[in-house]
């Protein structure tokens, strides 16, 4: 892919608004946080601002094993997966089966003025993108997909919580032209305590995901 | 310096239920009474990666230590700064130091010089073990840590058997 082109962020994450489940938790980082705040709230949500860029998988494994119950969905873009690229592997190890990753690939460092990652096609001597997906299926992730259109996520976003965890999505998305880095939404030691009170409150469905 | 079911006994007790780790030649060595104590080993690829995996395992009510060598001190810093101090998750950590008891593998090891000024830097809690009649030192400094929401570290000499 290039940038430019690809499935809209937004629309992408109103999809997932809408499937998510009242027990899933959401963790949000980078350009995702920032749309994500922008379409509303919920308990649940952890958004990793200000984050240790690259630590939202390793930040979403902890509490997917501590809360085998309850959907844990990770919202890491391309940037912050190639500074934490070990972490699939240790996922992969451990096997949460309520442990979903959506990589969001734009290909750039979008807060930072949208320069190519050293992942991206346009950022490699040999114009050859970084697949992010086999990287997945060869740190021993069972359930991989890909999607390039908004209509194809729409449409199999419910095949993706249904598969056997963890998951790992990749999203071919658009960069956001002139986006800034997500601003966090209040102190961080509040939201923490927040966030554990609304774990407590809301109980995980009986079981595991489907 | 001390036998891994000594200190798997303790982690017991002060209720831990999860040790994140990248082990290290003393380290390692727990690994077997850790898991026969009832405790889940969570081995990571990097230490930064440790500091984040507690950090998600604590927020989801667990109660996680994080075992890593000074080296993987040293890298992991931003994500210990994000979890420690930005979210102020108390996460109790040891960490060994490498070359302390015995500079034979790797003279002039810089682990000395650079340990304890990084650890100050960090504003990190911590308490020396450079004996093993200095458990429970090592007892107290974690249990008072975590009966007071802090993130205390047991520094933990090596380099003698």
């Amino acid at each position: 892919m290039s940038p430019g082109g690809g499935l809209p962020l937004v629309g992408a994450l109103r999809a997932l608004r809408a499937a998510r489940g009242e027990g899933d938790v959401v963790i949000s980082a980078m350009g995702a946080a920032r749309e994500w705040m922008a379409l509303g709230t919920h308990p649940l949500d952890w958004v990793f601002v200000p984050s240790s860029m690259g630590q939202a998988t390793a930040l979403g494994l902890g509490l997917a094993l501590a809360q085998p119950e309850r959907r844990v969905i990770v919202l890491n873009g391309d940037g912050g997966m190639l500074m934490n690229l070990g972490s699939l592997v240790t996922i992969g190890s451990l096997a949460p089966a309520n442990l979903v990753v959506l990589l969001l690939d734009n290909q750039v460092y979008e807060v930072t003025g949208a320069q190519p990652t050293p992942g991206a096609a346009a950022g490699r001597v040999g114009g050859d993108a970084v697949d992010f997906a086999a990287l997945a299926r060869a740190s021993g992730i069972g359930s991989v997909f890909r999607f390039a259109s908004l209509d194809e996520w729409v449409a199999d976003l419910g095949r993706v919580f249904s598969a056997p965890g963890p998951t790992v999505a990749v999203l071919e998305v658009a960069p956001v032209p002139g986006a800034r880095g997500p601003r966090s939404p209040g102190p961080a030691a509040e939201r923490a305590r927040s966030f554990i009170a609304a774990l407590a409150r809301r109980p995980a469905p009986s079981g595991p995901p489907p | 310096m001390f036998a891994g079911d000594r200190v798997a006994d303790l982690l017991h007790r002060l209720g831990i239920t999860h040790v994140v780790t990248v082990p290290d030649s003393t380290l390692g060595q727990w690994e077997p009474a850790i898991q026969h104590a009832g405790i889940r080993l969570v081995r990571v690829c990097r230490e930064g990666e440790a500091w984040a995996v507690a950090g998600g395992l604590y927020l989801g009510g667990a109660s996680p230590i994080v075992l890593i060598q000074c080296t993987g001190l040293f890298e992991s810093g931003d994500s210990l700064r994000n979890i420690l101090h930005d979210w102020k998750l108390p996460i109790p950590s040891i960490i060994g130091y490498r070359s302390y008891l015995n500079q034979e593998t790797l003279p002039g090891d810089t682990c000395l010089d650079f340990t304890e000024p990084i650890l100050d830097a960090w504003r990190l809690d911590y308490r020396l073990v450079t004996r093993p009649d200095q458990f429970e030192l090592l007892e107290a400094h974690l249990g008072q840590s975590m009966r007071a929401g802090r993130p205390g570290v047991v520094l933990l000499a090596e380099g003698k058997a």
